[in-house]
C-alpha cells in the first residue's frame, strides 16, 4: 500500500459542483490522508513544519484544484512557495521529495477541444501545467498526467467523482500503471491506465 | 498674614508678566525671571522685605533640581561618569581658583583674601545652568553631561571649601559671629570627635542609599493604594524634604543628599511620578530664586561704580571661560559642546554668596568687600542668559553641519508609551516588547506593578491622564501612544490633551463601545480599536464554522462584516455631534437609516453581501460559450 496524500483546494465550496462531488467521493476512505486546504489555513497562515512533515509522511501527493486564470487557486500557490522549500524540496540538500509521485486532478470551465492550438484557450492543457511539472522535476518526483474533469460547469459531476474514487483506490493499492500514467497527455474517467481486477 | 499673601502675589505676578515674554523672545525662562526680579526690586525696598532670606528659601529649588537630576540618572551612569565629575570638576575649581587669586595676587592683593576670593568665584550657578539646560533640551548633550559633572563637583566640594576658610582668616583678627548661611544651626557632628563625625556621616549616605533602595517602594506602594493625589505629593515633598535636612545636620550638602536619593530611584517604578509631582514646586522655587537673584541688585552701589564692576564681571567670566575652555579641550569634548560648556559655566553662583557671608563672618574677607562680591557674581548670573543666547544663535549654527549625529544614547525612554497595563494595553506591551520596540509602560494599580516588576517590564506608577506624567514619560520625543485605559471619560481627555499639543504623536485609543468610538473620534484620534470588537467578531466566525459554513467562508464572510462594520462606524463618527443626542441628530439618524437597508439579510446590494457574494463566482455556460464565439470569429475574420 502506497502512503497517499491528497489536498483539495476551492476557496468557494458552495458553488463548486465538480470539486465538492469529488471530495465527497474520497471522503472517509481507508488509507489515505485527505484535506481541504482552505478548511485547513482558512486565513492563509499555513505551518511550514506540519506540511513539510506530512509530505515526508507520505509517498504519494495529489493536489486537486478548478483551474483559475489557467493557475491553481491562491492557496495552492501559497502552499507550494512555503512548504517546498530550498533545503527541503530543491537546492542544497533539498531531496526530500525525491522518488515521490505528485499528480494533479483538475477541472476547467472549457471545453476539451478549447485547450489546443485550434481551440479558443490557444494552448494545450498541459502547457499551462509546466510550472507543477517542472516543479516535480526540480524536486526529483515522478510526475503523473493530470487527472481532468472538462467544461465542469456544465457537466454532471458524478461519473468524473466516481473515476476520481477508483484513481484515488487504485493509487493507494498501487494498482496505476505508472508507466502508462506517466506517458498519457491527461487522464479521464474512463481512460484510466489501471492494474488487475478493474 | 497680609504681608505674606501681598509678597506672593507680587513675585506671582512679576513671574507670571515677565516670563512668557521672555521664552516668547527666545530669551529663556530665567532671564524672564531676573528681569521680573529687578522690576520688583524697588517695590521690595519699599517694603522693607529681606530679599535675601527669601533667597536662601528658595535655594531648596536647587536641592529639588537635583533630585530630579538624580532621578533621570542610573547609578550605573553615574559611575561611569566618575572620571569626568572628579577630574573635570576637581581641575575647574581648582585651576579657576588659582588663576582668580594670583591675579589678585598680582595686583597686591594679601594671598589669603585671594585665595577665598578665587574660591568663591569658581562656583557656578547650578540653578541658572541646570535650568537653561534642560530648558533647551542640553542636558542629555556632551557639553551638558559635562557641565552637569563640574556643577555636582561644585556642589561636593562646598564642604570642604566651608571648613577651609576659615583656615584663611588673618591672623591676629578675632574669631567673631557664629556660622552663618549655610545650614541649619543645629547640627549632629559639632560636638563629636572627628572620627566619630566621619562616622555619622557615612551613615547619614548610607541611609539616604538604603531608605532609597529598601524602604520608598513599600511605601510608595502602600500611599498609592490610597490613591490621593495630594498625598501622594507629601510623600514625595517628605522625602526630598528629610533627606535635605538629615545632611544638614550631618554637614553634608542637601543638595547631595537628595541627588543621591534620587539616583537610587532612577530606576524605580514611582520614578515618572516623583519627577512630575516635585517638579512643580522645583519650576516655582527657583523662579523665586532667579526673581531675588534680579531683587537683590545693588543699583546704587552698581551706579557708582558702574566701569570697574562691570569690567571685574567681564573678567571674571573671561577668566572662567578660558580655563573651561582648556578643559573642554583637554577632556575632548567635540566642536559647539566645547563652547557650550566654556560659556554655560562661566558665571559665578548662589554658592558664591554662602560662601561669601561665610567668609566674612569668619574674618577672612573685609566686611566691605561682600557687597561688591555679590554685585559681581549676581551680574555674572544676570549676563549667563545671553551667553547661552550667544551659543545657540552664532556658535552653534556654525559648527552645525547636516552630518550624522549620534543619536542620544542616554534617552531610555520608549518609543511607544503605553497608558493602562491591563488586559488591554499588556497585549500590546508584549507585542511591542516581542519585536524588539522599546515601550514605557503607565499604570496606576501598584499591585499589577509590583508583579510587572518582577518579570522585568519598563513600567512605572502614575496617573496617565496627568499632562505633566506623560511628559515625564517622553510624550515629547515618542512616536506613538497607546491609551489603554479603563476610564472612558479620561481616555477622551488623554486623546484630546495629545492631539492638540503633540500632533507627532500617532495615538491608538481603546474604546469600550460606539459611543466611545464617536468621542475619541471626535477628541482627534483616528486609530480607534473597540475592545471588545475583534474577539466578538471571532466569535461570530467560531458560530459560523459550527453551524456548518465552510472556514474559509465563515473567514471571508467575518471580513466583510467587519469591514462593512468599520466603515459604517467611520460614516457615523463624522455626522455624530457631542451636543446633541444622537436620536435628535437628523444627519445621525438618516445615515443609520442607509445602512440599516444595505445591512438586511435580504438585500441584494448591501456592502457587506456584495463584497462576500463576489468570491470565485464561476462563469456560467453562457458566459464561457460568448468568449468562444467571439474568439473565434476573430481568428476566422483574421
Amino acid at each position: 500500500m502506497a502512503r497517499l496524500l491528497h489536498y483539495a483546494a476551492h476557496p468557494s465550496p458552495r458553488t463548486s459542483t465538480a470539486n465538492s462531488a469529488m471530495l465527497s467521493r474520497i471522503r472517509g476512505l481507508e488509507g489515505i490522508t485527505s484535506l481541504d486546504l482552505y478548511a485547513e489555513y482558512p486565513r492563509y497562515d499555513i505551518d511550514i513544519e506540519d506540511e513539510q512533515q506530512r509530505l515526508l509522511a507520505h509517498d504519494v501527493i495529489v493536489l486537486q484544484f478548478p483551474l483559475f486564470w489557467y493557475s491553481c487557486p491562491a492557496l495552492v500557490k501559497e502552499w507550494l512557495d512555503l512548504v517546498w522549500e530550498h533545503g527541503f524540496a530543491y537546492g542544497q540538500g533539498g531531496d526530500r521529495l525525491k522518488g515521490k509521485l505528485l499528480m494533479l486532478a483538475v477541472t476547467t470551465g472549457g471545453p476539451q477541444e478549447a485547450y489546443g492550438a485550434e481551440g479558443y484557450q490557444h494552448y494545450e492543457l498541459r502547457t499551462f501545467l509546466t510550472p507543477f511539472e517542472q516543479a516535480a522535476r526540480l524536486a526529483q518526483m515522478r510526475f503523473l498526467a493530470p487527472y481532468v474533469l472538462h467544461g465542469a460547469l456544465k457537466t454532471e459531476p458524478e461519473a468524473h467523482a466516481l473515476g476520481f474514487l477508483r484513481l484515488m483506490t487504485a493509487l493507494r493499492d498501487e494498482r496505476l500503471d505508472l508507466r502508462a500514467a506517466e506517458s498519457a497527455d491527461i487522464l479521464t474517467h474512463d481512460t484510466l491506465p489501471l492494474m488487475g481486477i478493474n | 498674614m497680609s504681608d505674606f499673601l501681598l509678597l506672593a502675589f507680587l513675585f506671582l505676578i512679576a513671574g507670571v508678566a515677565a516670563v512668557p515674554i521672555a521664552t516668547a523672545l527666545g530669551l529663556g525662562s530665567v532671564l524672564g525671571y531676573l528681569i521680573a526680579g529687578i522690576a520688583l526690586s524697588p517695590i521690595l525696598l519699599l517694603l522693607e522685605v529681606d530679599v535675601v532670606s527669601i533667597q536662601h528659601f528658595a535655594e531648596f529649588g536647587v536641592v529639588m533640581m537635583l533630585f530630579l537630576v538624580g532621578l533621570e540618572l542610573e547609578p550605573k551612569r553615574l559611575w561611569e561618569m566618575r572620571n569626568r565629575l572628579l577630574g573635570l570638576g576637581g581641575l575647574q575649581v581648582g585651576l579657576t581658583a588659582a588663576l582668580i587669586a594670583g591675579v589678585l595676587i598680582a595686583f597686591q592683593m594679601d594671598w589669603r583674601i585671594a585665595v577665598a576670593v578665587g574660591l568663591i568665584l569658581a562656583m557656578s550657578s547650578t540653578a541658572i545652568v541646570l535650568q537653561t539646560l534642560a530648558e533647551k533640551g542640553l542636558l542629555r548633550g556632551d557639553g551638558g553631561q559635562a557641565s552637569f559633572s563640574v556643577l555636582l563637583f561644585q556642589d561636593i566640594a562646598v564642604i570642604p571649601i566651608l571648613a577651609l576658610v576659615p583656615l584663611l582668616a588673618i591672623p591676629g583678627a578675632h574669631h567673631a559671629g557664629a556660622e552663618d548661611g549655610h545650614g541649619a544651626g543645629m547640627s549632629l557632628v559639632a560636638d563629636l570627635a572627628g572620627w566619630q563625625a566621619a562616622l555619622v556621616t557615612a551613615g547619614a549616605i548610607a541611609v539616604v542609599i538604603a531608605g532609597g533602595m529598601f524602604l520608598t517602594r513599600p511605601l510608595f506602594r502602600y500611599i498609592a493604594k490610597a490613591r490621593l493625589r495630594e498625598i501622594f505629593v507629601a510623600t514625595a515633598l517628605m522625602f526630598v524634604v528629610g533627606i535635605a535636612l538629615l545632611m544638614t545636620l550631618v554637614g553634608l550638602s542637601p543638595a547631595l543628599g537628595t541627588f543621591l536619593a534620587g539616583v537610587v530611584l532612577a530606576n524605580s517604578e514611582y520614578r515618572h511620578e516623583l519627577e512630575s509631582d516635585i517638579d512643580p514646586f522645583r519650576g516655582l522655587l527657583l523662579g523665586l530664586f532667579f526673581m531675588t537673584v534680579g531683587a537683590a541688585i545693588d543699583f546704587q552701589m552698581l551706579w557708582d561704580d558702574l566701569f570697574p564692576i562691570l569690567g571685574l564681571t567681564l573678567a571674571v567670566i573671561g577668566a572662567k571661560a578660558l580655563v573651561l575652555l582648556v578643559l573642554a579641550r583637554v577632556f575632548a569634548l567635540r566642536g559647539s559642546e566645547k563652547f557650550l560648556f566654556g560659556l554655560g559655566l562661566a558665571q559665578a553662583g548662589e554658592f558664591g554668596f554662602v560662601l561669601t557671608s561665610f567668609a566674612v563672618s569668619n574674618l577672612v574677607l573685609p566686611e566691605d568687600m561682600a557687597p561688591r562680591l555679590n554685585l559681581i557674581i549676581t551680574l555674572s548670573m544676570m549676563l549667563t542668559p545671553g551667553l547661552f543666547i550667544l551659543y545657540e544663535r552664532v556658535i552653534r549654527p556654525a559648527f552645525d553641519r547636516p552630518v550624522e549625529r549620534e543619536d542620544d544614547e542616554i534617552t531610555e525612554k520608549g518609543t511607544a508609551i503605553i497608558a493602562g497595563h491591563g488586559r488591554f494595553g499588556g497585549i500590546v506591551n508584549r507585542m511591542l516588547l516581542a519585536a524588539g520596540y522599546k515601550t514605557t509602560v503607565l499604570d496606576h494599580s501598584a499591585a499589577q506593578l509590583d508583579m510587572l516588576r518582577v518579570f522585568g517590564f519598563n513600567v512605572y506608577y502614575g496617573d496617565a491622564s496627568r499632562p505633566d506624567l506623560l511628559h515625564a514619560a517622553g510624550i515629547e520625543e515618542a512616536k506613538l501612544l497607546v491609551v489603554a485605559i479603563d476610564d472612558p471619560a479620561q481616555a477622551v481627555a488623554i486623546v484630546h490633551h495629545v492631539t492638540q499639543n503633540h500632533p507627532h504623536v500617532h495615538i491608538i485609543a481603546r474604546a469600550r463601545d460606539r459611543h466611545h468610538v464617536y468621542q475619541l473620534y471626535n477628541a482627534g484620534c483616528r486609530d480607534v480599536i473597540r475592545e471588545t470588537f475583534d474577539s466578538s467578531v471571532r466569535a461570530g466566525r467560531s458560530a459560523y464554522e459550527a453551524l456548518g459554513m465552510h472556514p474559509f467562508e465563515a473567514e471571508r464572510l467575518a471580513r466583510s462584516f467587519v469591514k462593512a462594520d468599520r466603515h459604517a462606524l467611520y460614516e457615523l463618527a463624522q455626522v455624530w455631534d457631542p451636543e446633541i443626542p444622537e436620536t435628535q441628530n437628523p444627519a445621525y439618524v438618516q445615515k443609520v437609516r442607509e445602512m440599516n437597508e444595505v445591512m438586511e439579510p435580504g438585500a441584494a446590494l448591501g456592502a457587506f453581501r456584495e463584497r462576500h457574494e463576489r468570491g470565485w463566482t464561476p462563469p456560467s455556460p453562457q458566459d464561457t460559450e460568448s468568449d468562444r464565439q467571439r474568439i473565434e470569429a476573430a481568428r476566422d475574420g483574421a
